[in-house]
């Protein structure tokens, strides 16, 4: 569903990734490891449209970047659920109606799917926060609003970056179930993250492969884990 | 008693020099005041006034516009962040430019027509010269003329909405 063949990509000086390929298979579980700075939001913005590669080709479920217009790549985020480190919201609009916002952009009404969006928000824990304001919420409160804004469109592919950055291990933990459902479910989910603990975790509640990025290029890392 | 004698030029005019000649040989002490003389410059002063007025009601139109233009922007970067977030959740340039021209769009129909109750209100107190009314005194607006104020609101309206949805896309064509 999301390939990069041979990408390449520089900010101006110097390529920060290069000869880098990778592809999600639908229904697969991917870690996105390395240290700071090695190219991970940028692989993952690759993944998304948010970025064009410099060189090689990526296409979003068979359609190559190049060829997709802004409009094109807003449509394809609504089958592409991102969760970012800093996750942000509309800070004038409740909870709910963040959550919401994947299906009020799209144009879908929001009260035939009053159902789905109570129940999303009592399996990320914050039924009880749906009126809430983004500002008033804990760290770990914004990243599972940001999960659950993330699949309330029932994507085919989960992107997170560093979903558990900003949460203690009890609630890293809590965001890697949630992700692994959603994985059960059949959603592709791709973790660029650079905590080894969680790999682990993981690793034994579900299969799981592990990239690493190294030298600027992509590296399959399962065997030291 | 003096006399007065109303002479209604025709369209071929007439001949002042030999009017005046043969007044003042048979009826001595009579003058010749020709009205049309002191009007003519007067009328083309009024025509001016005209297209002065259409001048600077392009350029009132043109302000609106750079104005709008600024503020737009000014808008569309101060959200940049919610920007950024509308598009990450799907969201197509369409959707979010349409939130900004709405805006944009009521508040110079609003404003616009807050100013054009209270010009309507000036030039309904300007004096009206009565019967007498002559093209100096009548600045007032006179019958259907009334009317013609109310498209202010509309043509500003009209002014925004362009004006934010140009601006609008130049700005979000440069995003990522």
């Amino acid at each position: 569903m999301i390939e990069l063949d041979n990408v390449a990509y520089s900010y101006g000086g110097g390529e920060l990734l290069s000869e880098l390929s990778l592809q999600l298979a639908p229904g697969s579980f991917h870690f996105l490891t390395g240290p700071s700075g090695t190219g991970k939001t940028t692989l993952l913005k690759l993944c998304y449209g948010a970025l064009r590669p410099t060189a090689g080709q990526a296409r979003l479920f068979g359609t190559d970047v190049r060829e997709m217009d802004r409009d094109a790549v807003a449509l394809s985020r609504r089958r592409i659920g991102v969760v970012h480190q800093d996750c942000q919201f509309l800070d004038h609009l409740t909870l709910a109606e963040n959550v919401a916002l994947p299906l009020t952009v799209a144009g879908e009404p929001i009260s035939a799917q009053d159902q789905n969006l109570r129940e999303l928000l009592g399996w990320v824990g914050l039924s009880s926060r749906a009126n809430a304001l983004p500002p008033e919420l804990s760290g770990g409160e914004r990243q599972r609003a940001a999960l659950a804004r993330a699949v309330i469109s029932s994507p085919e592919v989960v992107l997170a970056d560093e979903p558990t950055g900003n949460v203690d291990w009890e609630m890293s933990q809590r965001l890697l179930r949630l992700l692994i459902e959603l994985n059960r479910m059949g959603v592709t989910v791709l973790i660029a993250t650079h905590d080894l603990q969680l790999i682990r975790a993981a690793k034994s509640q579900v299969q799981a492969r592990v990239l690493r990025i190294a030298n600027r290029r992509l590296q399959s890392a399962g065997v030291d884990l | 008693m003096p006399q007065l004698i109303e002479v209604t030029e025709t369209s071929q005019g007439y001949d002042a020099a030999g009017l005046r000649l043969r007044l003042q040989a048979e009826v001595p002490g009579a003058v010749l005041d020709d009205h049309a003389r002191w009007r003519k410059p007067l009328v083309a002063a009024a025509a001016r006034l005209k297209m002065l007025g259409w001048v600077s009601g392009l350029l009132i139109a043109a302000a609106v516009g750079a104005m709008v233009t600024l503020a737009a922007n000014a808008a569309l970067s101060a959200n940049a962040q919610v920007i950024a977030v509308l598009r990450l959740v799907g969201a197509t340039d369409a959707y979010i430019a349409r939130a900004f021209v709405r805006r944009f769009t009521l508040r110079a129909l609003s404003g616009a027509a807050v100013g054009t109750v209270l010009g309507v209100g000036a030039v309904a107190l300007l004096p009206s010269g009565g019967e007498t009314a002559g093209f100096l005194t009548g600045l007032s607006f006179r019958g259907w003329h009334w009317g013609i104020p109310a498209l202010v609101p509309l043509l500003a309206a009209v002014v925004a909405f362009a004006a934010t949805a140009v601006a609008a896309r130049r700005v979000l064509g440069g995003l990522s």
